[in-house]
Parts: structure tokens; sequence; C-alpha cells
């Protein structure tokens, strides 16, 4: 009798699906208005669907979304009549839930939109989808700033020490922050400072980019004691020892001096600083030393500024060649950057074994050893949660403290934004994050999904990772020592701050190269972050001129393509001609700093001393080919053009004393 | 028979029962003032669905001007704007300060503000945003990348602008009283072309080469979400009904 009933309803009940109802009143929107006869034609009733089968995408979205692809409808904004806005992929090619989630196949907007015992995938809110390009897109994309900041800050907060984190073409995530080897510490630091910055790393420096474990004071006081016991002779070992024996005197008489020499060296270009009004200046790659001279001994420090490969062999600042009277500046410099409030309350007792033994078990239990070096402790397997499929988490596993929204990706933002409101024995610690940086590292994992893994891989676009280039022989030493490639990037390996040297050779002039690394100076006058001076000996130059301009070339440039003959005197006031009325380039470089105001690209007085004619002239013709991403825009220049600028810019030859500030 | 009623009734009663969202009770005014004013916080740019950088400030005032404590403000706006909190009272110094999502569809979207005044009557100010869709914000990253060193009209020594240093000076893309005058096809043509090749300054360089067409369209995109006053598309408009 029951089932008789059920039966006679059942196909009653689809007269009152909601997608009836938006049709109608879809027409009733269109009816009247003066493109009412074309919109009407062009509409079609009934259940309507996308169907593609190798991405496994039935959507019948378009059922109830009746307008999206009309163009006529741009002043409609009620949904579900709205047309979409403008999308890098075709909605006949892709469909709509890769993008947005939901449920493709349902024919009620609760089914579609939300989830329900049977489907748990609701649509995904408009701050995270990016997170669906990263499906296939795993490399970094110009129109999704919030993925590829996600997938940076993957890398950059260490993420990847303690958790596995595979992309869908099977590329593990690589962490690239450099946290320190602590198997040496007791020559870096103190156990109170230790004590100090494991209770809480931000008190030290704002911007540490070690997260807050939220250790009892008991628990810091027993991992500083643990760490200091651990910790062996590095290869400054002798050397310390026997500077112990006199110690460092602050001399306050020549802090200008060592102010300077720290400017000059441009140590701010990776370190930054607190300034007099709060300001934090300078650059992130290397720690904050605003409180250093709180942290580091004396005889450390003066090793380290010496040459920082005796601690660290991994550390990517480079090895200056600073003589001792530099090394000297340099250090009552630092030293006098303290803060007398950080360890003042700090006293503690003479360490206990016991206390050592229960540090180790701390360090041991919280995987301090997934990111350090530390003596007699194993860096541990799968220390955390596999994230490699963490935007698909099943529902199930999810559990939302009181104030969260249960939703995957709440549960992922709150998750990260504060871990241990989920139970305070969760053992991931706190990062101190931006809502920017909260956002984008949730987009990151939300597009690590089971369909960016089933997704035909013709449509993967594959990561990309540094290279493993090493350059070779006695240059390749020198650039490792000098660490190039913590700024510069080289054949697919390196870091962006600065320019790329895979073309160097066939860029720059010997002489200028020379010149350069003598004493380098910028070339853009607003720029900040400059080459520092490494007080290169002339051996070392020319071992490395000769390296560079010999290995660094580009297979498009002939060298000999523009002979030094065929630039002659009326090229040169042709081109000039082109440069100052036809391109304008003064707009944006300098030549004569008197007349020309352009501050954008590099001055060019004495341009002609430093690039090579073949450069040149490809530069005119396609400047994107040699610096991707440049913005200097392809004029799309004649040959005869390019000549004679080319003849212009090689006859600017003035040393400009002005040029640096 | 009777059975499959009274089943039939309890489903029924169930469905009505559940689903009845509680909305979180609202604080009760302790005083209330004449006015409503903004502090800060209009005309920010956002991505959409993301919170807007600044919160918004607002401020109730008495018929003489001063500030008021205790007064309930209320914030409401287009449909997918969230607001953190929706509804205070004003603190001590007579301020009611929320963060601002932007909703899940790109445009200009609005947050409506509303007080009870001492007459008992609503006082309501509005206050314009905008949310960024997929095409605006490439063309903002575009803009970061090729135009913003001669365009942007703010100069700072991190980054310092070459807008002063040209002459005649570039538009700043917000400048909506100049460029909204002009149609898209005027902005692709001058964006591709240059200054130059259509008689304005050659100091604008082309970007046909550089910039692929959708590039270019994401430009102009972004320069008509930017711009104050704001754009409205022409051609005709029919009334929502």
């Amino acid at each position: 009798m029951l089932l008789a009933v059920v039966a006679a309803i059942a196909p009653a009940r689809d007269l009152f699906r909601d997608w009836r109802q938006y049709q109608r009143q879809y027409l009733r929107l269109v009816h009247g208005r003066p493109d009412a006869a074309q919109l009407e034609r062009r509409f079609s009733g009934g259940i309507q669907q996308i169907w593609i089968p190798d991405l496994q995408v039935v959507d019948r979205c378009t059922t109830c979304h009746v307008a999206l692809k009309e163009a006529n409808l741009a002043d409609v904004s009620e949904q579900p009549f709205r047309k979409h806005p403008a999308m890098p992929h075709s909605l006949t090619e892709f469909g709509c839930v890769i993008c947005h989630r939901g449920q493709g196949p349902a024919t009620s907007s609760q089914e579609a939109h939300h989830a329900t015992e049977a489907w748990e995938e609701p649509l995904l809110p408009a701050k995270y989808m990016e997170a669906s390009c990263g499906q296939c897109h795993l490399t970094a994309l110009r129109g999704t700033p919030v993925l590829n900041q996600g997938r940076q800050l993957l890398e950059r907060k260490g993420c990847a020490h303690c958790h596995t984190i595979k992309l869908a073409d099977g590329t593990a995530v690589q962490p690239t922050d450099n946290p320190p080897p602590l198997n040496h510490i007791a020559e870096k630091t103190t156990r109170e400072w230790i004590f100090a910055f494991v209770r809480n790393p931000q008190a030290y420096a704002a911007t540490a980019s070690m997260p807050n474990f939220a250790f009892s004071d008991d628990n810091a006081r027993d991992i500083s004691a643990f760490l200091i016991a651990q910790s062996t002779p590095s290869g400054y070992g002798p050397k310390i020892a026997a500077m112990k024996a006199k110690p460092f005197t602050p001399d306050a008489t020549s802090l200008p001096e060592g102010t300077s020499l720290y400017g000059q060296s441009f140590c701010a270009s990776c370190h930054a600083a607190q300034n007099a009004g709060g300001n934090l200046v300078g650059g992130d790659l290397g720690p904050e030393i605003t409180r250093i001279g709180s942290k580091v001994r004396p005889e450390w420090l003066q090793e380290w500024i010496r040459d920082p490969n005796g601690y660290d062999a991994d550390t990517t600042m480079p090895h200056y060649r600073f003589n001792d009277k530099q090394v000297g500046l340099l250090t009552n410099y630092l030293l006098s950057k303290t803060d007398s409030d950080l360890l003042a309350n700090v006293k503690l007792e003479a360490a206990t074994q016991q206390q050592i033994d229960h540090g180790r078990a701390l360090v041991v239990e919280n995987g301090c050893a997934a990111c350090h070096k530390i003596e007699g402790v194993k860096k541990p397997e799968n220390f955390a949660p596999d994230l490699s499929r963490e935007g698909s988490k099943p529902f199930a596993q999810l559990t939302f403290p009181k104030g969260v929204k249960p939703s995957l990706p709440d549960y992922i933002s709150s998750k990260i934004h504060d871990p241990r409101s989920f139970g305070p024995n969760l053992k991931m610690p706190k990062y101190t994050l931006a809502p920017a940086e909260l956002d984008a590292l949730s987009t990151a994992l939300l597009s690590l999904t089971d369909r960016a893994n089933s997704l035909p891989s013709r449509l993967r676009i594959a990561s990309t990772h540094d290279s493993r280039y090493e350059p070779a022989g006695k240059a390749g030493r020198l650039i490792s020592d000098l660490r190039c490639l913590s700024c510069h990037r080289i054949n697919g390996r390196g870091g962006d701050m600065a320019a790329d040297l895979s073309w160097e050779g066939s860029s720059v002039q010997r002489p200028w190269l020379v010149d350069f690394l003598k004493n380098p100076n910028t070339l853009r006058p607003a720029l900040i972050r400059r080459m520092p001076k490494f007080n290169l000996s002339d051996a070392e130059i020319n071992t490395l001129t000769d390296y560079m301009q010999t290995v660094y070339q580009s297979p498009a440039i002939d060298a000999d393509s523009i002979p030094a003959g065929s630039l002659t005197p009326q090229l040169v006031e042709q081109g000039r001609q082109l440069f100052y009325s036809k391109y304008q380039c003064q707009s944006c470089h300098i030549i004569d700093p008197k007349q020309d105001k352009g501050y954008i690209g590099p001055v060019l007085s004495q341009v002609g001393l430093r690039l090579t004619p073949a450069w040149v002239f490809h530069w005119f013709k396609d400047p994107q080919s040699l610096r991707p991403g440049s913005q200097e825009p392809n004029q799309n220049m004649t040959d005869e053009d390019a000549r004679a600028l080319t003849a212009y810019m090689m006859s600017l030859k003035t040393r400009a004393k002005t040029e640096a500030k | 028979m009777k059975k499959t009623v009274m089943l039939f009734l309890l489903a029924v009663a169930m469905t009505a029962c559940t689903r009845h969202d509680q909305a979180p009770a609202l604080p009760t005014a302790t005083a209330r003032g004449a006015a409503l004013v903004e502090v800060s916080g209009s005309k920010q740019v956002q991505r959409i669905g993301a919170a807007l950088d600044q919160p918004v400030v607002l401020q109730v005032n008495d018929a003489q001007g001063a500030a008021v404590k205790g007064a309930l403000v209320k914030l409401s706006g287009t449909n997918g704007t969230a607001f953190e909190p929706g509804a205070a009272l004003t603190d001590d110094s007579g301020q009611f300060t929320a963060l601002v999502s932007a909703p899940g569809q790109a445009g200009h979207f609005e947050v409506a503000a509303s007080t009870q005044s001492s007459d008992g009557k609503t006082v309501e100010i509005k206050l314009d945003e905008m949310a960024l869709g997929y095409e605006q914000l490439l063309g903002r990253q575009l803009n970061q990348q090729f135009c913003n060193r001669c365009h942007d009209p703010e100069s700072t020594t991190e980054r310092v602008s070459n807008m002063d240093n040209l002459d005649p000076k570039p538009h700043p893309f917000s400048e909506g009283d100049t460029l909204n005058k002009m149609s898209d096809a005027d902005l692709v043509s001058i964006i591709s072309h240059g200054g130059g090749a259509l008689n304005k300054s050659p100091s604008m360089p082309p970007f046909g080469y550089t910039l692929s067409k959708s590039d270019i369209q994401a430009l102009v995109s972004y320069i008509r979400a930017v711009a104050d006053p704001p754009y409205h598309a022409p051609g005709a408009t029919y009334a929502n009904k």
C-alpha cells in the first residue's frame, strides 16, 4: 500500500523541481526586452547537460543557469541568470564542477550547491577559486597570484619539513627555508637566549620564521639544557677557544664606521632590522638582526663574518673576504644591536641530567629534527600527516572546534591559523601569518584534490623545479663560496633577487665585468638592493670573468653578427634621433643626467662599455626572449632601426661619476 | 491507512521544525545618535570573496557632532558580502569597526550601515567597494608588471613612480573622469599601438607585441574596475525585474 502511494507520487515530485520554476522565471525576465526574440530562440527548456566523458564531467548546472553565455545579459546581476564573467577556459570544454565543485548531475539547487548525506563536496567559495586552477596547472600562472603565493609559502614556511606534500605529477614540494643546524649551537649563542627564543620566537624577532610551540617555562628550560649538552665543536672550534681568552671589547667610537661598512656591504639586501621609527627595513633572505647583539657570542660572530662555511656548509650567506679590521667593525656594530629586556628575567640554574634527558625527549616528541640538524637525533620520517590529497579530505575525518563553520575550506584555514584550537595535544605549532597568507596557503592545499590525480594527464601542466646545476672547476668553487646562487639564477637554479646570469657572457664586455666585480655599482637608479662588494682578489676576478665569458653564452646570439666597423657615425646619429624622438626611450632611461629623467630602466650613459653590440641588437628586436618578463616592451622594430639604436648605444661611453648615489 | 497518514504528518512536522537558523542576538543599544559618518574603509579594491585589506570604520555622532558611545550599528550589503561583526555597539570613541569580505561576484558592491537615531528614524550610509574577478585580477598583475611604474600617482622611496618625470603626465588608472570617456576599443588601441601612433604622447610605448590580446583585454577590464567615478558600460540597460 505504502509502496503504491510512493510509486504514484514519485513522478509528480519532478514537477516541483526548482529548475522548472527558474526556467519560467527566466522567460518572464526576458519577455518584453527588445532582444527577447533572440534570447528566447537561444533558450532551450528542460534538463540541460554538459557531458565530457574523459573528464568525468556530467554537469546539469546550465538547466538553471540558462544564460551563462548570453553576452546580451551583461546588465542582469540576478542569479541564476547572470552571464558568466570572463574566464580562461570554455564552458563546453571543462564544464562547471571542475572549477566550482558541487554536484554536477544534481537537479535541485540544494543538492547541486551544498553537501548532503550522499554528496559531501559543496561549492568552493569564491575566495579559494584559484585552487581549482591548481589541479591541472602545477606551475605558477600569471592569472593565479593567490595560488602561486600559497605554493611558495608551502615551500618557504617549511611545511614540507614535516608533511609530505605531493603534487599530482608525483613531484614532492621541497622546503626552501634553511633552518640553522643546532649541532654546534653552544658556540653561537647562550642557553639563556635559546630558552627565550624557544619560549616565544616572535618576541626575539617579529619576523622569526620558527613558529611558536607554546612551550612552558620548564619545557623551554629542559630543551635549552639539552641543546647546549648535545652541541659539538664546529670548524671554528680551536679559534673560538683562543678568542675566549681575549674577550671582545665594545668600542662606541667606531660604531659610525661599522654602520657605514654594514651599508656598503649591502647586508640589508638579505637581513632586515628595525629602524628608529620601528619599521622593518631590509630583505628576508637571512634572519632579522634587530636584536642580534642579545643573541650571538662575540667570538662566534667574528668567525661567522670571516667565513660562514666553517660553521654551516649549507648556509645561503656568502663568504665575504673581509679583513681583520672590517670583521672587527662589523662585529662591534652588530653587537651594539641589543635589547636589554629580552633576557632580563631569564635566570637558569645549571642543568641536571634529568632535565637534559627530558629536553631530548621533548625535542624528539616535537620533531625539532625535522627542520634542524641535532646531534644524536635523527630526522623523523612521516612526522606529520600527508597533505597530498588535503583538498579532498573526507568530511568524516574532519573535526571542528566551536565557532568554525563545518566546511573543508574553513577546516583547513582554521587549522593553519590556530592548530591547537583543535585540541591542546596537537603538535603543530602556531605560525604568524597575515590573513592574505592564510588564504593563499588554504588555496594551495585545496588544490590537492582527488580529481587532480584522476584527470587525464594530457591536461596536466607539470611543475617546474630548480635544476641541479653545479658550476664546475675552480670558478665553480668560487661561485659556490660566494653563494652567487643565493641571489642569481644560472641555468635553472638559484634565487630571483638579482639578474639571471645564464647568458651573461653574451651580454657584457669583459673589462666591464672585471670592473664591476671589483666595485659593484648599481645600474638601476630605483633599486635599493644591490650587489655587495666581496673584496675579491684580482686572481679570483680573472677566474670568474674567464669562466662567465666562456661558459655563460646564449646559443641565439652570434657575437660576430654586428662587427664594430659597421656602426658608422651616421648610424649613431640616426640612432640618437630614434632614441629621443620616435621611441622616446628617455621616458624610462637616463643617458644625460642633466636632461633625461627616466627612472625605470638602467642608466645608459656608459652602456657602450658594458654590453656587447650583438646582445643590444637582439635586445631591441625582442627583449622578452632574453629576459622573460622584462618591462621593456617589444616595439616590433625593423632591423634598420635596431641597428641604428645599437650603434648609438655602443657610442655611449661616458664614465659618469655621479651615477651611483 | 491511518498509520500512513500519521507517518506523513510526522514527516511534515519534522521538516517544519528543523532548519530554523537562529540569528545571534543583537546587543542592545545604550545610546542613540543623530548621524552616522564614515571614518575610513570605502573605495577599497579586493579580489572576490576575500577580506578587504582595511576594516570599515564608522562613527555615530549626536546632533552637536560629538561622538556617541553605545549606539548600535548594523551592516548589510550585496548578497554574499560578509561582515565581522555584522552589528555591534560603538566603542568609547563612538566608533564601530568591522572587517568586510567581498562577495563572490565581481563588480562594485555596497556596504550599507545603519543606526537608529534618537528621534526614532533609521540613519543609513552606503560605502562603495570593488571586487575583482579573474580577468580584472589578471589585469592588476599586468598593471604591476608593465604599467604601474609610470601610471602610479604615488611615489615611495621603496618604489619610485616615474609619473612626475614625464610630460605630459600619464593618466592614473583610477582617473575615471578622463578614462571613462574612452571606449574599450580606444583603450585597446592605445595600449597596443602606443601613444605616438595615435597622436598622443609618444612616451607611451606600444605593448601589442609584448602582451597578448587577452592580456590587453584584462588590462582594460582592470582599468574599468578601478575607475573613480565608476565606469558604466555604454549601450542599452534594461531594468531588472
